[in-house]
């Protein structure tokens, strides 16, 4: 079936299966391979985008679902020379390591980010428990909340 | 081609000892890094893997007529494609590539399908129809010793037995305590699945992109399997998303390369979670009995070790995690006399073999909990009657073994104590959600207590009992557009940990150079063994260090002749500021003496070690890494509910050459741990796995895992490049012990299995009971009962 999204602003269209889920048509059909599949089953936060600005794991949206409407993925944050303050946080404050899950927390964090310019530890906990690490023990992915946090703080008062 | 091959370098002027940034950080942040499921070349096909369902079956016979008549199907192979007995193994070649007569675990691999699409590949998979003949299986370790029990493997059901005494295992002493452990199957789950793509190339051979652990390991596994020389079997590393030991044993590799040789066509393979959990090994659940005996002032006299590890249907990496459990049953203490006893047997559970911690885990699980009961029995605090007792340079171990290298064994302890504590606030004055069980906690924390435990456990660096894990590295020193490029390429594989960033900083501290490029690591270059047992730090570190020493060499020299020939040279050449000096005296500008460029190979290995002998005497182990860990919990006793408040860890690492990097690993290492004390646990029904998912497997999330303070503990080993120990599995090995000595301290029961329940803690289960030790097989000790190499 023929579906038609806007992906980090652009209209863009695939023929996919009709059993495709979001992240399946994100990465198979768009090649937009930013967004991980770890689990399938909407427990690790690997495959995070924003679905009309709302933050949902991609593997549990069909792809069907998601016609017409506004997707943002890992990639609409940054680039080359010219990286998102989380993902400059998160090298700044060593949370990166195999790097598998670092896509999908960048996005839950820049979207914690959105709602709450300074949140507290607790309040970072919260957010992030629906993604998973299995490197880093999350200390330094807390550290880099907060190095973001302060970043932004400074250029957006 | 989507595969990086070169990955650019950034971090200038970070040589050893910085806390250099990572030189894959960039492209991982922006979500650029390939990982081997991102791996895509045009016109590939997708495939798919038939596993059996039960775990002991004959297969009467399969059929793929079904699979090959549907949309998009291209090939289809079952074990009557291949010549007989292709097999394949880490050390002993005793899996079927595909199964033969019978299948020995559920989930073993019967069948594979390659398709357009992997939706197709999976949908013929479930339509080849496989007829099996149900056969008894053997799902319990301890029934896999009884005389009448089927044979699991054609050995029968002893992989390997350990016996090491010494002393005198029959000394008397004035304290016994005895104690009965459990240790459930741990998951190593990282978040990329395995995955891979082989292409068929013009010469007959493949090439094969795969995440793995150890590439050389790989080739020469795959090779006979396909039928082709090793050099017609090249593998390249795709990214990788943690390895954690899942990685070391072949997975989809042969099955992959298979199907591509058949097709002529690329074939991609990745799990997805379900088949993730049947497509590793996974960590050796153990049961062990210890009697530990001590002088009425503390000190250690005799400690009686009998422990039983489940091997499941085949070899992998079992011999050596014996091996290691059994020499470091005792725990990092001096014990005069000691009988220890370990035997790992086949089941038809899923295969075990390398984790994380490598045997050192389960044990220390045990030698903890005795010490604490013994420290009790003393009325002494756990503590000083750990440092007591405590390992050093000069001590003897029960192989015999004297270290003669770092032991700072005391100093970790000492450090771990002295680490700062988290605030003691009543839970009734604080936040609901940092109750424990969060905001799912209903009651008000009337019950709430606090529990502290501490941990020391030590491990082995590097391959043991006489392994020759050599490491090879190729470095490369030039004129590029910019200045002066040193290029090295290792066959090591970075899987998350940092070595490439390592390897970068040890270029740049030898060869003075800023910029250093990587090649991918592949299997044009030599092997540099495998990324397990903590190794590659000394090891890739090792060979990178002698081959930069080595161009540095070719340059001095080079220098010296262009210099004023036969003049007399100032002094002892250096290197500094981009040029060579002789003495204060520069007699050449480095970018000036590289026409041509300069290389150098060279090969790095470690000390030689030794076999044990009849009676477990030898000296089979490189050198040690010890580790401690303060776990403070807070138990809710009337809900069986946990917070772990914090955990403090300290880590003896020799030289920390990025000391970011090992806080990195401590913390990583401490959330594993954690998770094997309180919710990691590969549920087994009838030997099938029950929890193939994260919705049932529970992983720490940011929620269970708390701050980590940590230490690092620098006392060179000599001999090692820079004084290096191995990084990798410190934190693992005591994390889990301290957490279940904290829970026992908050609760005052006795937790003697891990992962601890609810249940557990409230007393609804008690303790595990045991009959008796298992048995002593009939089989030869210490020896492997065959050759296992």
């Amino acid at each position: 079936m023929l579906i038609r999204l806007n992906v980090n602003g652009e209209w863009r269209e695939a023929d996919v299966w009709p059993g495709s889920s979001l992240l399946a048509m994100l990465r198979d059909d768009l090649g937009l391979w930013g967004t991980k599949n770890a689990c399938e089953q909407g427990e690790c936060g690997s495959c995070s985008v924003w679905l009309d600005g709302d933050l949902v794991c991609s593997c549990l949206v069909l792809a069907a679902q998601a016609e017409g409407r506004m997707v943002e993925t890992v990639e609409s944050l940054g680039r080359e020379g010219a990286l998102h303050p989380v993902q400059a946080a998160f090298l700044e404050a060593g949370a990166v390591q195999c790097g598998f899950c670092t896509p999908g927390f960048e996005v839950a964090v820049a979207d914690l980010l959105r709602h709450d310019a300074h949140p507290t530890d607790e309040t970072i906990r919260e957010a992030l428990s629906g993604n998973l690490c299995r490197c880093t023990g999350y200390q330094k992915i807390v550290d880099a909340v907060h190095v973001a946090a302060d970043r932004m703080g400074e250029v957006a008062p | 081609m989507p595969v990086t091959d070169r990955i650019a370098e950034a971090g200038k002027g970070a040589i050893v000892g910085v806390s250099a940034p990572r030189v894959d950080g960039t492209p991982k942040v922006l979500g650029e890094f390939a990982y081997g499921s991102d791996l895509w070349v045009e016109g590939m096909l997708h495939g798919a893997t038939v596993r059996s369902p039960h775990p002991s079956a004959r297969v009467r016979h399969v059929d793929v007529s079904g699979a090959l008549a549907m949309p998009g199907v291209r090939h289809a192979m079952t074990a009557a494609d291949l010549p007989a007995g292709r097999r394949y193994g880490l050390d002993y070649a005793d899996q079927p590539v595909l199964a033969e007569d019978v299948v020995r675990y559920a989930g073993e691999p019967v069948a594979i399908v390659a398709a357009d699409s992997a939706e197709e590949a999976r949908a013929a998979a479930a339509a080849v129809r496989v007829d099996y003949e149900v056969l008894p299986a053997v799902t319990d370790m301890e029934a896999a010793l009884r005389p009448d029990a089927p044979p699991v493997s054609e050995r029968g059901n002893v992989l390997r037995h350990v016996r090491i005494e010494h002393g005198d295992p029959e000394a008397e002493a004035d304290v016994w305590v005895e104690g009965y452990y459990e240790v459930g199957m741990q998951d190593q789950a990282p978040l990329g699945p395995e995955a891979g793509l082989a292409i068929p190339a013009a010469d007959g051979g493949v090439d094969l992109y795969v995440s793995t652990q150890w590439l050389h390991s790989d080739q020469k596994q795959i090779a006979p399997c396909v039928g082709l020389p090793e050099s017609k079997v090249r593998l390249h590393l795709a990214g990788v998303g943690g390895a954690f030991g899942a990685r070391e044993d072949v997975h989809m590799h042969i099955h992959a390369c298979l199907l591509a040789l058949a097709t002529g066509r690329p074939v991609k393979m990745t799990y997805g979670r379900e088949e993730s959990f049947f497509g590793h090994v996974h960590r050796h659940p153990a049961r062990i009995w210890v009697r530990t005996g001590a002088r009425r002032d503390g000190m250690l006299v005799n400690c009686r070790v009998r422990l039983l590890l489940d091997g499941g249907a085949y070899t992998s990496s079992s011999p050596a995690v014996v091996l290691n459990a059994s020499t470091f049953a005792p725990g990092p203490y001096e014990v005069p006399n000691a009988l220890i006893e370990g035997t790992c047997v086949y089941t038809n559970n899923p295969p075990a073999g390398a984790m994380r911690g490598f045997g050192a885990v389960q044990v220390c699980v045990a030698h903890e909990a005795q010490m604490d009961r013994l420290a009790a029995a003393l009325d002494m605090d756990p503590v000083e009657l750990r440092l007591k007792n405590v390992l050093h340079t000069g001590s003897v171990l029960p192989t015999g073994q004297v270290i003669h290298g770092s032991a700072p064994a005391r100093e970790v302890l000492e450090r771990c104590v002295a680490l700062p504590m988290p605030s003691d606030l009543p839970a009734a004055f604080r936040d609901r959600v940092t109750l424990p069980g969060g905001a799912g906690n209903v009651g008000r924390g009337e019950h709430v207590r606090r529990g502290v435990g501490y941990a020391l456990g030590y491990k082995n660096i590097a391959y043991s009992e006489g392994y020759d894990d050599s490491s090879e590295a190729r470095v490369r020193l030039e004129r590029g557009p910019h200045g002066v490029v040193a290029t090295v390429h290792s066959a090591a594989v970075e899987v998350g940990q940092g070595l490439q960033t390592v390897l970068a900083q040890i270029v740049r501290t030898e060869l003075g150079v800023d910029e250093v490029v990587q090649m991918g690591a592949d299997t044009e270059v030599g092997s540099a063994g495998s990324t397990s047992a903590s190794r590659q730090t000394v090891m890739a570190g090792g060979a990178v260090a002698a081959a930069c020493s080595r161009v540095r060499e070719h340059l001095f020299a080079r220098a010296a002749a262009r210099s004023h020939a036969g003049a007399t040279l100032a002094g002892p050449l250096r290197l500094a500021d981009g040029r060579v000096f002789a003495g204060d005296v520069a007699i050449g500008v480095v970018a000036d003496l590289l026409d041509p460029p300069l290389e150098a190979t060279e090969v790095y290995r470690h000390r030689p070690t030794a076999r044990l002998d009849g009676r477990g005497q030898g000296d089979p182990h490189v050198m040690f890494a010890f580790g401690a860990m303060r776990a403070v919990v807070e138990v809710d006793l009337d809900l069986g509910l946990v917070r772990v408040v914090q955990l403090g860890g300290v880590q003896d690492v020799g030289k920390a050459l990025n000391p970011r990097g090992v806080e990195g690993q401590i913390e990583g290492g401490a959330a594993q741990g954690l998770g094997l004390a309180l919710l990691e646990e590969i549920q087994l029904r009838d030997g099938k796995i029950a929890n193939a998912s994260f919705t049932d497997y529970l992983l720490p999330t940011i929620l269970d895992m708390p701050p980590v303070v940590s230490a690092i503990v620098e006392e060179p080993e000599p001999g090692s490049p820079y004084g290096a120990k191995g990084v990798g599995e410190g934190a693992t090995i005591v994390a889990t012990a301290a957490v279940a000595a904290a829970l026992r301290d908050a609760t005052g029961r006795e937790l003697s299995r891990v992962p601890v329940t609810p249940d557990d803690l409230v007393g609804i289960s008690g303790p595990r009971t045991s009959a008796g030790p298992a048995p002593i097989p009939d089989v030869p000790g210490p020896r492997p009962v065959y050759e296992y190499r």
